[in-house]
């Protein structure tokens, strides 16, 4: 079979059209250059009637929202999950890794928790605090403008706290407390613990004439249909599509590798086509990887030619090493005082409308670097799960678990909103030895070789997932709650989640300005390959007590200004 | 057209919505309407899903005689009410079929749980459960339908385990379904402005929202004003 290569040369092929490609895609396109977005999935629109799941009812479904298809229930927006069949990855030596992938346009941002944090000073230089990992070669200065200009943007809801660091932005207003959240303040002030409210990326106030403003239903994990939160193809793709520029979007096309000509530069990608399982070629002058960051470090290394025999960019050898995940542990507790609640509508913004940033010294904490804490509870929308040993809290009063009858609809309502939850997520090290390799023997139903992954935490992290679950008891019995389940162990790394599972990899293709321990430069373009560029989450030096979204975003828009720059000066 | 008919044309056209953008146009009426009609029926699932949703649907777990027993089972589980009926008009049987299909792990507590219901009540009484009267009924269930809660379900007995999952799919089945939402008095899944916990709710909690943070929060009366900021990111409007 011939591969068909498609005539146009493109300015900039982007792969992935997720936070890191959609940035990309709207810089790019603004500017007016021609753009081709190559992404795995299929073309997806919140607005659109048959992809829409917010405000569906859970009897809308035969199984009322359990998630057997969707890992997070049948409701949230992400395709794809864990597991995706016939592309699987593989792990070494017993170690485990969690791989979320979503497909389809927008990527996961569709079903994000929309937590908008921005990294602070100490984030970008942490080895000058403690001596570990390394410092990325820019400092918040360096990213500050991009931040400002991706809050004006995309819209978030916070407020200027002035702390050291967790900067001040461009703020929307937040939303008010809910009942639960006012205990959670209460607790956590006992204890010393600082709350303020959350930095989401919802609109709570109206930006422009093109999104609609959050009317509250607390479901932006279905992605909104007036795009009043903030996913990749509602507030990038589409807005660049009407821009100055020219973009082709090709959705269910899945890139196999870059190609490159004989001065090891970039000539384009080639990609497969799901729907007629052949090869094709695409050509451009600038190729920006935005896979995610494990996708991006498949791609580099299965890209493998006389110029580049260790695969592009990876004459360093790092490409996929120093990959490293948030912290998470997670922690739930029984309310008495929150039994009998009357009810109302207290649906609010989709997760939560309070939190708390990193507030220790580590100087008297037998681990480094920190973690913010996550709220969850309130009075939900029943689904799958609801009713679910309706009464085990009976134990707390002495009384009898189980029975039948009229007295189960009254232990429904005493105990509907009684719960209260906890995340935790922190920041991990570095390390080399936590990587993505290619699986040798492995390859996916396209044939192409698979990702295996290397991983172990190290008790640094597992000490920080201890002090997360003595700091979440501590904070339940401030408000009079009952801790649920018992105290993870030693044996079960306290609680600590699987390396992946919090869903904020990073790190595989880090940026430095030494070839020799970095994958790409400080404007995320490859060392090796003057014309590639990564814009997702894989040029992390380290990853913070944060989410990774905000700063993909800014990186993105920081490194695509760049591109744009350097295509006028005829560099690249 | 029928419904293999439709499920294809669903395939396609969600093909079809990805080709357009990229040149190609779609112009089948007959097909977006086929495509909005799934959409109305199937709550935004992927072709896969819409398959596999199909394919559960078209085959039968339970035996009628299962279903039966099940269902006098999740009456007396969840008495009905006048206002708001119990689990027959919340669709419970169904929605234990399909979940026996979905997840079947669930299978064999269910079906061997069945076995032992009427084991039990044909030794007791010399009838199946579902002819045996209330009150016999009734009295097999006390022996199963109360559990030490500090022990994990798993190391209880099957009959035990078995009452619990009928109730969790009981009580499930009728907090999910229109009457039991209704009951239960959920107020949202709908279009409002969020503007904080009632005054009164506050009272009777002894909470107050203090005046610095309330000072932070949006104003809801000028949520449709475009927002402005000055230098410093202090908000305008």
């Amino acid at each position: 079979m011939q591969i068909k290569e498609n005539a146009t040369v493109y300015d900039a092929v982007i792969v992935g059209s997720g936070a890191g490609g959609g940035m990309a895609t709207k810089v790019l396109a603004d500017a007016g250059l021609k753009v081709a977005v190559v992404e795995a999935g299929p073309f997806f629109d919140p607005a659109d009637p048959k992809q829409q799941t917010q405000l569906k009812w859970p009897y809308e479904s035969p199984r009322r929202g359990a998630g057997t298809t969707r890992a997070f229930g049948e409701w949230d927006a992400a395709y794809g999950g864990w597991e995706i069949e016939g592309e699987p990855y593989t792990h070494k030596d017993g170690t485990k890794f969690d791989w979320f992938r979503s497909h389809m346009l927008g990527g996961r941002t569709n079903h994000w928790g929309r937590i908008s944090l921005r990294f602070g000073p100490k984030d970008f230089k942490h080895k000058d605090v403690d001596g570990l990992g390394d410092n990325w070669p820019i400092g918040y200065e360096d990213i500050k403008p991009y931040y400002d200009k991706v809050d004006k943007l995309i819209g978030v809801f916070g407020t200027n706290e002035g702390l050291p660091n967790d900067p001040d932005g461009f703020f929307l207003p937040p939303p008010k407390p809910r009942l639960h959240e006012l205990y959670y303040i209460k607790g956590a002030r006992k204890t010393g613990i600082p709350v303020y409210p959350s930095r989401m990326s919802m609109l709570t106030k109206k930006i422009n004439n093109e999104r609609g403003v959050c009317f509250y239903c607390g479901q932006c994990s279905r992605a909104c249909q007036v795009y009043a939160d903030f996913s990749a193809g509602s507030c990038l793709i589409f807005p660049a599509q009407k821009g100055r520029g020219q973009v082709d979007l090709f959705t269910n096309c899945v890139v196999r590798e870059v190609t490159t000509d004989a001065n090891g530069k970039a000539t384009g990608v080639s990609y497969i086509n799901k729907e007629d399982r052949k090869e094709y070629k695409l050509k451009g002058r600038v190729v920006v990887l935005a896979a995610s960051a494990c996708s991006s470090a498949r791609i580099l290394l299965n890209s493998k030619s006389p110029q580049h025999p260790n695969g592009l960019g990876n004459g360093s050898d790092l490409v996929g090493k120093y990959l490293h995940d948030s912290t998470g542990s997670s922690r739930a507790g029984f309310i008495p005082d929150l039994m009998n609640r009357e009810i109302y509508n207290e649906d609010g913004v989709g997760g939560m409308h309070v939190y708390s940033p990193w507030w220790g010294d580590n100087k008297t904490l037998d681990f480094p670097r920190g973690y913010h804490i996550e709220v969850w509870g309130g009075m939900g929308m029943p689904n799958y799960g609801f009713g679910f040993n309706v009464n085990d809290f009976n134990k707390f009063f002495g009384l009898p678990t189980g029975g039948y009858g009229d007295q189960l609809r009254k232990d429904v309502k005493k105990y509907y909103g009684s719960v209260l939850g906890f995340g935790g997520r922190g920041e991990s090290i570095a390390r080399k030895d936590n990587y993505c390799e290619i699986d040798p023997t492995t390859v996916d139903e396209f044939g192409i070789p698979v990702l295996r992954f290397h991983y172990k935490w190290s008790d640094l992290e597992r000490r920080q997932a201890r002090h997360m679950q003595a700091t979440f008891e501590e904070l339940i019995h401030n408000m009079g709650g009952e801790v649920l389940g018992d105290t993870p162990t030693a044996e079960q790394d306290y609680g600590l989640a699987t390396p992946g599972r919090i869903i904020h990899e990073v790190g595989t293709t880090r940026m430095g300005d030494d070839p020799r321990t970095s994958v790409t430069n400080r404007f995320q373009q490859l060392h090796e390959a003057d014309n590639v560029f990564i814009t997702d989450a894989g040029p992390f030096v380290s990853q913070a007590d944060k989410n990774c979204t905000w700063t993909i975003l800014a990186l993105s828009w920081r490194a695509s200004e760049y591109i744009v720059e350097q295509l006028k000066q005829q560099n690249i | 057209m029928d419904r293999r008919e439709s499920l294809k044309s669903i395939v396609l056209g969600s093909l079809a919505g990805g080709l357009a953008l990229q040149g190609c146009k779609m112009d089948d009426a007959e097909l977006q309407d086929a495509v909005t009609q799934g959409a109305e029926r199937y709550f935004g699932r992927t072709p896969e899903e819409l398959e596999l949703i199909e394919k559960l649907n078209a085959e039968t777990f339970f035996t009628p005689h299962e279903r039966e027993t099940l269902s006098v089972l999740a009456e007396r589980i969840l008495p009905p009410v006048e206002e708001y009926g119990g689990p027959l008009e919340a669709g419970v049987p169904d929605f234990m079929e399909f979940m026996a299909k979905d997840i079947p792990e669930l299978q064999v507590t269910l079906r061997g749980g069945l076995m032992w219901l009427d084991h039990k009540s044909n030794t007791e009484y010399n009838l199946e459960f579902k002819a045996a009267s209330q009150e016999q009924q009734h009295q097999i269930m006390d022996g199963i339908a109360f559990y030490d809660a500090q022990v994990p379900m798993r190391e209880h007995p099957l009959e035990i385990q078995f009452f619990s999952l009928v109730r969790n799919l009981t009580v499930c089945g009728y907090y999910t379904s229109k009457p039991g939402i209704a009951e239960l008095g959920y107020k949202g899944n709908v279009p409002n402005i969020w503007d904080g916990v009632p005054q009164h709710v506050l009272d009777k909690h002894g909470l107050a929202y203090e005046e610095e943070w309330l000072a932070k929060c949006v104003d809801q009366s000028q949520r449709g004003v475009i927002a402005e900021w000055d230098e410093d990111g202090n908000l305008l409007t």
